[in-house]
């Protein structure tokens, strides 16, 4: 593009609409853009993180203290009496779970971003709209992805054990990233929803305890009541679990990896799609 | 091509709330063009239509001959914004703040690099520019605003407010920095609801009071639409004031004379002052009133908005902060 000093500049005429080759063109150049706009506003999400590292403290210690708690304290009452280790049954469970409160920070950082007015210099640049919104995804989803193997390193520490093929087991760390990442655009849907980073912050809550704690994530759905184990047989959570769960310890995925997929693509094209709308239709 | 901005009975409602209402307004390349008016006037409104943030409602717009709403994403290359809230990282230094724009910008990276040391250079921000935003002060804030506006070098700025909540120094600090750009060829645009700003920065001023464009020119101009001039006599005593009061009204414009009972001044308006000078100090000497002081005063722009909305700017921006309430 050109950039114009004040003095050189002349009136440009606006490009007219382009027949079907140049459109092909066009859709590329606004891809590389739309990439670099978005590896720009993830450089800054990061950059975030890297100068107020106390940010990162419940990614961190927050594997740290549920393996400990649910191990040691509940894991004794739960395990009892059937055929598991309870540590191998809980890591993918506390994995999910975990990486559902990191990338949940995204609608927080974006709603404190629109309540600071900061969006609208943004908005006045000619960069892409939602790179905005797919900046925090993807720095967020990044930090998560990458919390995976700390907690897989904590979990190993207090004695969980891979049974699972290899093939499996390292993909498991990518479902989980892969699911996080449609995580972060609910996220930021609710983020550009409430537009508030207290709201934002307490919708999280809502969102994520009910989500992980009625599923498979720390107890059997079996041990449940009949009405709620109807919810957590719906429960997505419940089903990224399963899979994650059989992925690291061998066991049936068909079933548990269809309905994950389609969770997945939900996430990522409908909510993604409809967070951007909400955010282009801010004014 | 001589206007930089051309805006067209451009109105903005909400709901019921009218904004703005068939606003028109040229701004020539090259100018400063001052927007004056109390808080809830419509000035931000106006700036985000300009700068794309906001669609009006009717009406059409041209800035640097792109229509704000078909060629939105063209023109956003070409203009820059500061906003009353200065839109910078805390967490993130003055340096990296504005390669970030500038990458917005999408500016080549080393173009970037280089233009980022000007600015900080320019602004006087050198020895803070690695240094987080956090610990900026209020002054050095805006300044880092303005230059990560002014990145990718465009040919038209808006700054809203742009020194609203400084203290003194670093307004006349930021004075100099607009200053400087115009100098150089940028047309800004400026909303101010400080009619001495206005008046030391703008060629042309738009004054909007409650979304509509009351008066329009150059600060002369409108100064001289508040009419006339005024005539201060300043005498010893109270008792005194009054009675050159008496002497004065007489040769007022509207047979009246304001009385400044703490500093013992009256005051009247005329069309001409100067012509009077003489004959009214004969007139007070006659009365053997004597005179401290006698100054033939230009109206200000504080009288010039009296006069066009028949309240002071202060009462304006209180009323519609009331509104808001």
């Amino acid at each position: 593009m050109n950039l114009h000093t004040a003095n050189e500049w002349r009136p440009q005429t606006v490009p007219p609409s382009t027949p079907v080759r140049e459109a092909i063109g066009s859709v590329i150049y606004e891809f590389r853009w739309l990439a670099a706009d978005t590896a720009m506003m993830a450089w800054r999400n990061l950059m975030h993180y890297r100068r107020n590292p106390e940010t990162l403290m419940s990614t961190i210690a927050g594997p740290v203290m549920f393996l400990f708690l649910f191990n040691y304290v509940f894991g004794g009452a739960i395990g009892a009496g059937r055929d598991f280790n309870y540590i191998d049954y809980l890591v993918p469970g506390v994995l999910i779970q975990n990486n559902l409160f990191t990338v949940m920070n995204t609608g927080i950082g974006i709603a404190s971003d629109l309540q600071k007015g900061f969006v609208d210099r943004y908005r006045s640049l000619p960069m892409a709209r939602s790179a905005v919104l797919g900046g925090r995804v993807c720095a967020t989803s990044l930090i998560s992805f990458v919390s995976v193997y700390w907690t897989l390193a904590i979990a190993m520490l207090f004695g969980m054990r891979f049974h699972g093929d290899l093939l499996p087991v390292l993909l498991m760390p990518l479902v989980v990233g892969v699911f996080c990442f449609g995580v972060a655009w609910l996220s930021a849907l609710v983020g550009v929803t409430v537009r508030n980073a207290e709201t934002a912050s307490a919708s999280t809550f809502f969102i994520t305890i009910p989500l992980t704690f009625l599923s498979s994530t720390f107890v059997p759905v079996e041990t449940m009541p009949g009405w709620l184990q109807a919810f957590a047989e719906v429960n997505p959570i419940t089903h990224v679990v399963n899979l994650c769960r059989n992925m690291a310890q061998g066991g049936p995925l068909e079933s548990y990896a269809w309905i994950t997929a389609f969770w997945i693509a939900l996430l990522i094209i409908g909510v993604g799609t409809l967070a951007t709308w909400s955010y282009r239709r801010i004014s | 091509m001589d206007n930089a901005i051309e805006v067209r009975q451009i109105s903005k409602s909400y709901g019921k709330v009218v904004a703005l209402e068939n606003v028109d307004l040229n701004v020539r390349r090259g100018s400063v063009m001052g927007l004056l008016g109390p808080n809830g006037a419509g000035k931000t409104t106006l700036v985000r239509i300009l700068t794309t943030l906001l669609r009006p409602s009717s009406g059409s717009a041209t800035v640097l001959g792109y229509d704000v709403v078909r060629h939105a994403r063209h023109l956003r290359s070409y203009i820059g914004l500061a906003g009353q809230s200065a839109a910078v990282d805390d967490l993130l230094t003055g340096r990296e703040n504005i390669h970030m724009a500038g990458r917005l910008y999408h500016m080549p990276k080393r173009e970037v690099q280089k233009r980022a040391q000007d600015l900080l250079e320019q602004f006087d921000l050198v020895e803070a520019a690695d240094r987080s935003v956090k610990g900026y002060s209020g002054g050095m804030r805006r300044r880092l605003d303005l230059a990560a506006s002014l990145v990718a070098n465009p040919p038209m700025i808006f700054l809203d407010e742009p020194t609203t909540g400084l203290d003194p120094r670093s307004r006349l600090e930021l004075w100099d920095v607009i200053r400087n750009l115009v100098s150089e060829g940028t047309t800004v645009l400026l909303t101010t609801q400080y009619l001495e700003e206005a008046d030391q920065l703008a060629d042309e001023i738009t004054v909007i009071d409650l979304g509509k464009v009351i008066a329009q020119g150059t600060a002369d101009e409108l100064k001289h639409q508040a009419g006339s001039e005024f005539i201060e006599v300043t005498v010893r005593d109270a008792e005194e004031t009054r009675r050159a009061a008496g002497v004065l009204s007489n040769f007022a414009e509207n047979n009246e004379c304001d009385i400044n009972e703490e500093d013992n001044i009256a005051s009247i308006m005329v069309e001409d002052g100067a012509p009077l000078m003489v004959q009214i100090v004969r007139s007070l000497d006659a009365e053997d009133i004597a005179v401290a002081n006698m100054a033939v005063r230009q109206p200000t722009l504080d009288d010039v908005f009296l006069a066009l909305t028949g309240r002071t700017a202060e009462e304006a921006a209180t009323e519609s902060e009331q509104d808001q309430d």
